[in-house]
Formats: C-alpha cells, structure tokens, sequence
C-alpha cells in the first residue's frame, strides 16, 4: 500500500467519472458542464502522472500487477492529451447532430481510464481487465448516433467481432496460464524454457486478439466500416487513442515475458507488418469516402510501427513510439480539418468535396496539403522522420526485405495522398464551406501544422524524451 | 568574415523570401510587389553565389566553408560544405531562377503568388542539395524538391497535367527510396553519414555493388537515363515554362552531381564494375532517344529528349573517370543548364503569342519576328554543340576522353552529335524558314524588353563559356583531379 499514489491518476479519474455521472443525472442539461468538468479532470491526470514520471523509474506496485515506468507514462500523457483535443474539437460536430450529451463526454473519460490501466499492466488479468473497459466504452461511442443506421450498424459490426477477438486473446491468456502457471509477465518470463513451443500457441491467440485491436492485416476487416459508420468525432477517438495503449500493451506483452522467444514471434509480427503497410496502401487508392480512407490509411501506418516492434531491439520500439506520436499529430491536423468540411451545417465526408478547396480556403488547403505529405512520408515534414527512425531501427538488424518493402509501400501510398492533393489544388472549385468554427478547431488544426512543418528544426528533442523508455535490459 | 555562414545563408534567403510573399495579400494589386520581393530575394542570392566565387579557392579540393552543427544527437549532423565541383551548380541555380521570375510575367496568369513561393522554396532545396555534406541531408533536400515541382506542374500546367505531375512524382519518389534503405545501410555499416568523413574511411568493397545500385536507381530516374526517361518528356510538356526551365536546367543535374559526388566519390570499385552499364544506357540514351526526338511534333517534347541525350553524354563522361571526361560532364552540365532553359523559353515566347507548341503550326516566322529568330538560332546551334557554343566544349571532352577509354563506345556516341545536329537544325528549319504557313503567323510580335533581357542573359554565358572556358575548368580542375586520384588508389589498391 506505500505506493498507492502511483496509481493516484487512476483513481482520480474513475472519481472523476463517478461524479459526473451522479452530476448529469441530477442536473437537468448539464451536457457543457460535463464536457467542461472533464476536459479539466483530463489535464489535471495529464499533470498528476507527468509529476509522478519526474520522481520515478520503475516502480511494480500489487503484486508485481501494476507497472509505473517511463514507458507508461509517457504513453498515458498522449492517452490523455489526444483525448483532451478529441473532446474539445468535438463538441461542435455533437451539436451539429443533437449528439452533445453528457454520456459522450463520460464514455471517453472511460475508455481512457480503461487505456490506462492497459497502459500500465504487468499481468495477463489487469491487461484483459483495461481491455475490456475501453472497449465496452468504445462499442456505446461507435453507436452513438443511435439514429443513424449506419452509426448503429458501426457499433454493432465492432462489439461483435471485438468480442471475438477477445475471446480469443482470453483463450490466448488460459493457455500461457496453464503452461507456466502465472498471469503475471515477469513470473511468466522466469518460466520460459520448459515449454517455448506450447507457449507459442498462447503468444500467437494473444498476438491475434492484439491485432484485431490495432486493426493490423488480417485483422482489420472491421476497421473501415466502423470509421465510416461511427460520428467523425467518435473515428477521430478510434484512429488515435485506443491505438496507444495496444500498442504499449504490444510492446509490454512481447518484450517483457517473451523477448526470450523472439525467434518464434517476429515472423509474425513482420507478416502482420508488411501485410499492413501493403494493403492499406493498396486498398485505400480505390476509396472515395475520407473516413473509409483515413480507416485503410491507418491499416497502414499502424504496419510502419508494428516493424519497428519486429526489430527486438530498444531503438526499435523507441521508433515505434516515436512514429505512432507523430501519427496522432498528424491525424489530429486531419481530423480538425474533416470536422470542419461543413456547408450549410451538413457535414461532408466524400473526397470529391475537396475539389478546388485551394481557390476558396488557401489556408486551409496549405495546411491539408502539409499533413498529407506529411503523411505519406516527403521531406522535410514530420511524417518523414517518423518513418526514417523505424527503418533506420529496422535497417539496423540487417531486416533488408521489410525496409524495401516498407519504403516501396509508401511509394504506391504516396498515390492515394497525392489524389487528395490533386483534387484540392488541380481540380474546380465547388460551393466554400462555413467557417464559423470554434476557436479549438483553428487551434488545433494550426498548432499540429506547424508542429508537423518546423519539426525538422528540431528534431532533437522528441527523441530525446523517448530515449529514457528503455524496456530491455 | 570567414564566420559568416554563406551556405546557410544561400539556403534559407529563397526561403524567407517566399514566407514573406506568403504573408502578402493575394489580391490582383499586390502582383507586381510579390514579383519584385522574389526578383529582389533570388538577384541577392545570385550576388551572394556570385561573392562565394570569389572567396572560393581554386588551388585546394578540400571542401570549404564548411558549416558543421549537431542535428539529431549522436546520429546526424547538419554538414554544408563547398569543393570545386559544387559551387558551379549553385551559380547555376542562383543564376537560372531570377531568370525564371522574370519569365513569368507572360506565361503565369492566375495564383502568381504561389507560383513564385514554389520557385523560391524550390531554389532553396536545389542550393542545399548542392551544399549537403551530409547523406541525410542530401537525401532530405533531393527528396523535398519533389513537393513544389509536383505543384508547379499540377497546378499551372497544362491540359494533361495531372498524370504527368503523378508520374514525375511517383517515379522519382519510386527510385529515391531504395536511396533511403542504401543511405542508412551506410550508416549502419560505416557508422556515419558525414561524405568527408566517408571519403577518408572508405566503404567496405563488399557491399559497395548494392549500395551503388541503391543510389543508381535514384540517380538514374532523376537523370533521367533509359529505359526511365519517360517522366521526363510528360513533365516538360505540361510543366509551364518556368517549371521546364527549373526541371531541365537545374533539377535534371541534381543525379550528374550525386554521380560524381557520390557514386564516384563513395563507391569507386562498384563505379569500375558498373561503367560497361552506365556506357550501355548512355549509348542507348544517346542514340535511341535523339531518334526519338527527330520523329517529335511536339516543340518542348523535342526538346525533352534531346535533354535525355544530352544528359546521356554527360553520364557517358562521368564514367570514363578522366579528367576531361569529367569536366566536359560539368561543362555540358551547365551549357545544357542555360541551353535548354534558354531553348524552353523560346518555345514559351512562341507558345504565349500562339498557344500552340506543334511544330507545323510555326513556319517562315523568321521575316516576322528576327530578333527572335537570331536568338533561337543561336541556342539551336549551342544545343547541337557547334565550336563557339558552350555545348561543344562540353562534347568535344566528353567523346576525348570516351575515345581513350573506349573506342566503340565514342565512335556511337559521336554519331549521336551527328543525329543531334539532324534534329535541331531541321526543328529550327521548320519553325523559323520556309513558308508562312499560317496567315495568323503575321500578328505575332518579335520578343519584348524583358524576353529579350533572358534570352540575353543566356545567350552571354553560352557564348563566353564556348570560347573561353577556362574559368569553368580552373574552378573544378583540382576537385576533380583529386577525385580521380582517390578512385584510382581505391580501385587499383584492391
């Protein structure tokens, strides 16, 4: 019990949640109240687990359950400050649908609590318990415009597979259980030798259920339909937070029990990233609804920080964690700006919308047009090096076939984002859209912007935070 | 003084131009300020260069005004850095931007603005791919050229613009990434990225062969050499002048200087195994595609592939490593630099009074419009190479020193010149002589005060340069010698 204020973010924020639940049921239209309580309680865990990060190393708390580390840290302060821009980028499009309810703001709050304790899990349990949290918060967020059918049919395409993957992760779980007799990865990896071939069973079902969560190929079929279908705000919640905590858990699950095993899962970790990179970019060059593109598109991002995982080494999850940081900021610039393509108060989500944006908004269009080479990956901007690091960890193990393959699949996605480009600049213009957004909508699309076109200035100082997460040895 | 980063400066004064022409208005009234802001910002680079001539030192081919800062801790430094074989390029790319700006006042019509931050922001990149002393760095600046190039084509080409920007981006982009793999792999193996230092250290001869293919793919679309030539002849037709002026004078030797620079300078014993296939594709380039141009219709698309024979010399004498092979490589670089621009915007001087670039719409203009005929006969005959014209010096040391080192290989390349001088003389017969084929022809108005003040421009150096070059050669002489020396020690110490 010394150290329970290690856990004290966690604890705050499922307060936090209890509260405003009591708060909204009893205060007749408290939807703002709530969303403005919590986007307080967000930055105030925020603040309280970067304080802890300054004191603390690496601290097992329960039993060896529970692990404090850099590593979680760091992640769960993007966890938190990702949901914070979400919430407060959001709230236009909610009202735009009649959606802005106090559940909304809630459900996240949960999710998030949920990411956290995946974040921070030393054991099978604790991880499957967090899971299952901010997935159960997720399925209500898809469905959340409950009048739409396709909202609905999002929702439930995503509980039912969800569930399924799951199930498999559990039965991935009881098998690991039953040869080495603990849930609990440090335990786990002290039992390593007696059994390596039957504990792959148990790695590759935990290995599928991780995947169905980060929607890497051949576990992503559900990933389109569910961004199409889910509210723009809610997609926005899916393509960057819940990505976080798996991928930590990713990085946890294979690099504290198994790293022994290594030879038997990094085949499959680089199948599931090449299959990744290549179909997200293949598949997304046919698509004309950016929702669905943005879904395929991050398949494929998703495969670049998988092969830094395959490496096995340090540097490679530390590019990992790098490349899906500088994900989250660019897919942040997107998403303000698809929340921002309304005319007339009726959002639009087709590609061909964008057509002549240049002529109508040149700030905007500039702006897109940054975050889209960013993304597929031209010097100087963000995007660049964020791949350069993986394959740079990637090249550093000699693994010669996934860099050619990587770099070759983000040329054939170069094409899809180049159309995007095409249609803003090169084609004719259509009707302008509003612009009476709210202020956080320009904050946010300007400051992940610039951030993503001056980080080559300094590109230093990222690495440097990310350095201190050392997981091996 | 000698504190004072030059390079730098080079680099970042395009760039600062062109945000201060984006916090500009864009309306109509303000066109004529943004054009002076980024005539003004472009002259003050070209005198910059011009000064960074005189304070370079032609006795050493050591690199000079190096700036060397830490740019990513451990792994990376931003290294600029000048020799002999550099700072040509960099003249030339101060040199033909101004000229570019001043040329759009009749072929950009709308969004002139934005054009002119491409091309500033474009100069910029082209500089530091000049300057790069560092592979990273190099790569990142070779790489994001590729952004406004891709806008200049999409958005002020024409009518198909779209797939032929598509193609200009995918097939660079395509053969610079195996760069990328090849670029860290030299990190890995020689534990830095820094060109000085890997000239000093040397890279282990077995993976050399990989390596320089690696770069080769790179090189040899930006080249562009066959068989990836065709993204070349796409891009210039669509490209508006300006943005043919930009890929052929100064994009299109971005790869001759990664040859020489690197694929020389890095990777000498794969150099000495590959040059029987550099020579295939130069041959093949230099007589396939001047076949090809012979058949053209279309002016700028003639034009294009007599680039892609030109450029075929140049690889031609990069890779007979002597010194006049080299040197003529530099020399054609540059001749065809002002050249072809000059050529390209002959072609825009027409096309903007016309608005036809097929060859048959033209003829008998020369009664009509002489000034201009004068002019574009003088760079037709510069193209060709006559003695006279910067172009012959560059051929004659290229085939010179081809001849050394391979007689087949120089006896085809010089039937090249021939077939040369086939197609741009009856290209200039058919335009300029003969009858006047349309009577809308009669309207055409001879070049005005600002054309006439380019081609000029052009015209004073392809002449000087014919008839004395020897600034050209004092200045990379020594560079050159010393590389040569270092490949020859590479070469025969193994």
């Amino acid at each position: 019990m010394l150290n329970l204020e290690l856990v004290f973010p966690e604890i705050f924020l499922s307060l936090s949640i209890m509260f405003l639940l009591i708060l909204g049921v009893f205060k007749k239209d408290s939807s703002k109240l709530v969303q403005n309580i919590s986007l307080i309680v967000l930055l105030i865990t925020a603040v309280i687990t970067f304080n802890e990060t300054i004191s603390n190393e690496k601290t097992l708390l329960f039993n060896g359950s529970i692990i404090i580390d850099y590593l979680a840290s760091f992640m769960k302060i993007v966890t938190l400050l990702a949901a914070f821009l979400v919430l407060v980028i959001s709230s236009n499009y909610l009202r735009t649908f009649k959606i802005f309810k106090i559940e909304y703001p809630i459900l996240i709050l949960s999710s998030v609590l949920g990411m956290m304790v995946m974040i921070s899990s030393n054991d099978l349990i604790v991880f499957y318990m967090g899971l299952e949290l901010q997935s159960l918060a997720l399925y209500v967020l898809a469905t959340f415009n409950r009048d739409q059918l396709k909202s609905s049919e999002a929702g439930l395409k995503y509980f039912v597979l969800s569930a399924l993957s799951s199930g498999l992760l559990l039965y991935g779980c009881s098998l690991i259980y039953g040869f080495t007799g603990s849930t609990n990865f440090n335990l786990i990896a002290n039992q390593l030798n007696s059994n390596e071939y039957s504990l792959t069973f148990g790695i590759v079902f935990i290995l599928v259920g991780l995947s169905f969560k980060i929607s890497a190929v051949p576990f992503h079929m559900w990933a389109p339909d569910v961004y199409e279908g889910s509210p723009t705000s809610v997609t926005l919640f899916f393509t960057m937070v819940p990505k976080i905590a798996a991928l930590t858990v990713f990085i946890r699950f294979l690099y504290v029990p198994f790293l022994n095993l290594i030879d038997q899962w990094q085949m499959i970790l680089i199948f599931l990233s090449i299959a990744s990179m290549l179909f997200g970019a293949i598949a997304a060059i046919g698509q004309t609804n950016i929702k669905r593109l943005i879904a395929y598109s991050s398949i494929g991002h998703v495969g670049y920080a998988l092969a830094g995982l395959a490496t096995g080494s340090n540097d490679g999850i530390q590019s990992s964690i790098i490349y899906i940081t500088i994900y989250i900021l660019m897919n942040l610039g997107l998403f303000s700006f698809l929340l921002m393509m309304k005319r007339n108060n009726k959002y639009y989500e087709n590609i061909d919308d964008l057509s002549g944006l240049s002529k109508n908004h040149p700030l905007l269009s500039l702006s897109l047009l940054v975050i889209l080479f960013s993304l597929a990956g031209i010097p100087p901007l963000a995007g660049f090096f964020a791949k350069f690091y993986i394959f740079k960890s990637v090249l550093e193990q000699s693994m010669y076939f996934l860099a050619i393959v990587g770099l070759l699949s983000t040329v054939i996605a170069a094409f899809y984002y180049l159309r995007i480009i095409k249609i803003i600049y090169f084609d004719k213009e259509k009707e302008k859209f509003d612009m009476d957004h709210s202020l956080w909508l320009k904050f946010s699309l300007t400051v992940s912007t610039l951030l993503i076109l001056i980080y080559f200035i300094f590109p230093s100082q990222l690495i440097e935070v990310i350095s201190r997460i050392n997981i091996i040895g | 003084m000698i504190n004072f980063p030059i390079l730098s400066s080079l680099i970042l004064l395009p760039s600062i131009g062109a945000l201060f022409l984006f916090f500009t208005g864009s309306n109509k009234e303000n066109s004529i300020t943004v054009k002076y802001v980024s005539l003004f910002t472009s002259l003050v680079n070209f005198f910059l260069s011009v000064y960074l001539w005189i304070l370079f030192d032609q006795s050493t081919s050591e690199f000079q005004f190096i700036e060397d800062k830490i740019w990513i801790e451990g792994f990376i430094n931003y290294k600029v850095g000048i020799d002999g074989i550099s700072i040509l390029f960099i003249i030339l790319t101060t040199f033909i931007t101004p000229l570019c700006i001043i040329s759009v006042n009749n072929s950009i019509k709308n969004r002139l603005r934005e054009f002119l931050i491409a091309v500033l922001i474009m100069e910029s990149f082209m500089i530091g791919v000049f300057c790069s002393l560092d592979l990273v760095v190099f790569y990142l600046f070779f790489e994001a050229g590729l952004i406004p190039m891709f806008l200049i084509i999409g958005i002020w080409g024409g009518s198909k613009r779209v797939y032929s920007a598509f193609k200009f981006f995918l097939f660079t982009l395509l053969g610079s990434v195996l760069m990328l793999v090849a670029i860290i792999s030299i990190y890995w193996i020689s534990g830095t990225t820094d060109v000085v230092q890997l000239y000093e250290l040397g890279i282990d001869v077995k993976y050399q062969n990989l390596l320089w293919l690696a770069f080769f793919s790179s090189f040899a679309v930006k080249t562009p050499m066959w068989p990836v030539h065709t993204w070349l002849p796409d891009a210039h037709v669509e490209a508006p002048t300006a943005g043919s002026v930009l890929l052929a004078a100064i994009l299109l030797k971005m790869a001759g200087y990664g040859f020489i620079r690197f694929s020389l300078g890095l990777f000498p014993v794969a150099s000495e195994i590959f040059t029987p296939l550099i020579y295939f594709l130069s041959v093949i380039a230099i007589i396939f595609t001047s076949f090809i141009a012979l058949m053209q219709e279309d002016m700028k698309k003639l034009i294009a592939y007599s680039s892609v024979a030109h450029m075929g010399f140049v690889t031609l004498g990069i890779f007979t490593i002597q010194q006049q092979g080299i040197e003529g490589s530099i020399i054609q670089m540059i001749s065809h630099g002002l050249v072809s621009a000059a050529l390209f915007l002959c072609v825009g001087v027409v096309y903007d009074r016309m608005h036809s670039r097929l060859i048959e719409t033209y003829g008998g203009i020369v009664s009509i419009i002489p000034k201009y005929s004068v002019l574009f006969m003088l760079f037709t005959l510069a193209a060709l190479g006559l003695p006279g014209t910067s172009g012959f010096v560059g051929e004659f040391l290229i085939l010179m020193a081809a001849f050394k080192d391979n007689f087949l290989v120089a006896v085809i390349a010089s039937l090249g010149v021939i077939i040369g001088a086939a197609y741009m003389l009856w290209l200039y017969k058919r335009v300029v002589f003969g009858k006047l084929v349309n009577s809308d022809l009669k309207q055409m108005v001879d070049l005005n005060k600002s054309e006439l003040f380019i081609l000029s421009c052009l015209a004073i150096p392809t002449l000087f340069f014919g008839f004395y070059p020897e600034p050209l050669i004092n200045t990379i002489e020594v560079s050159i010698g010393d590389l040569i020396k270092v490949y020859n020690m590479n070469v025969t110490g193994n």
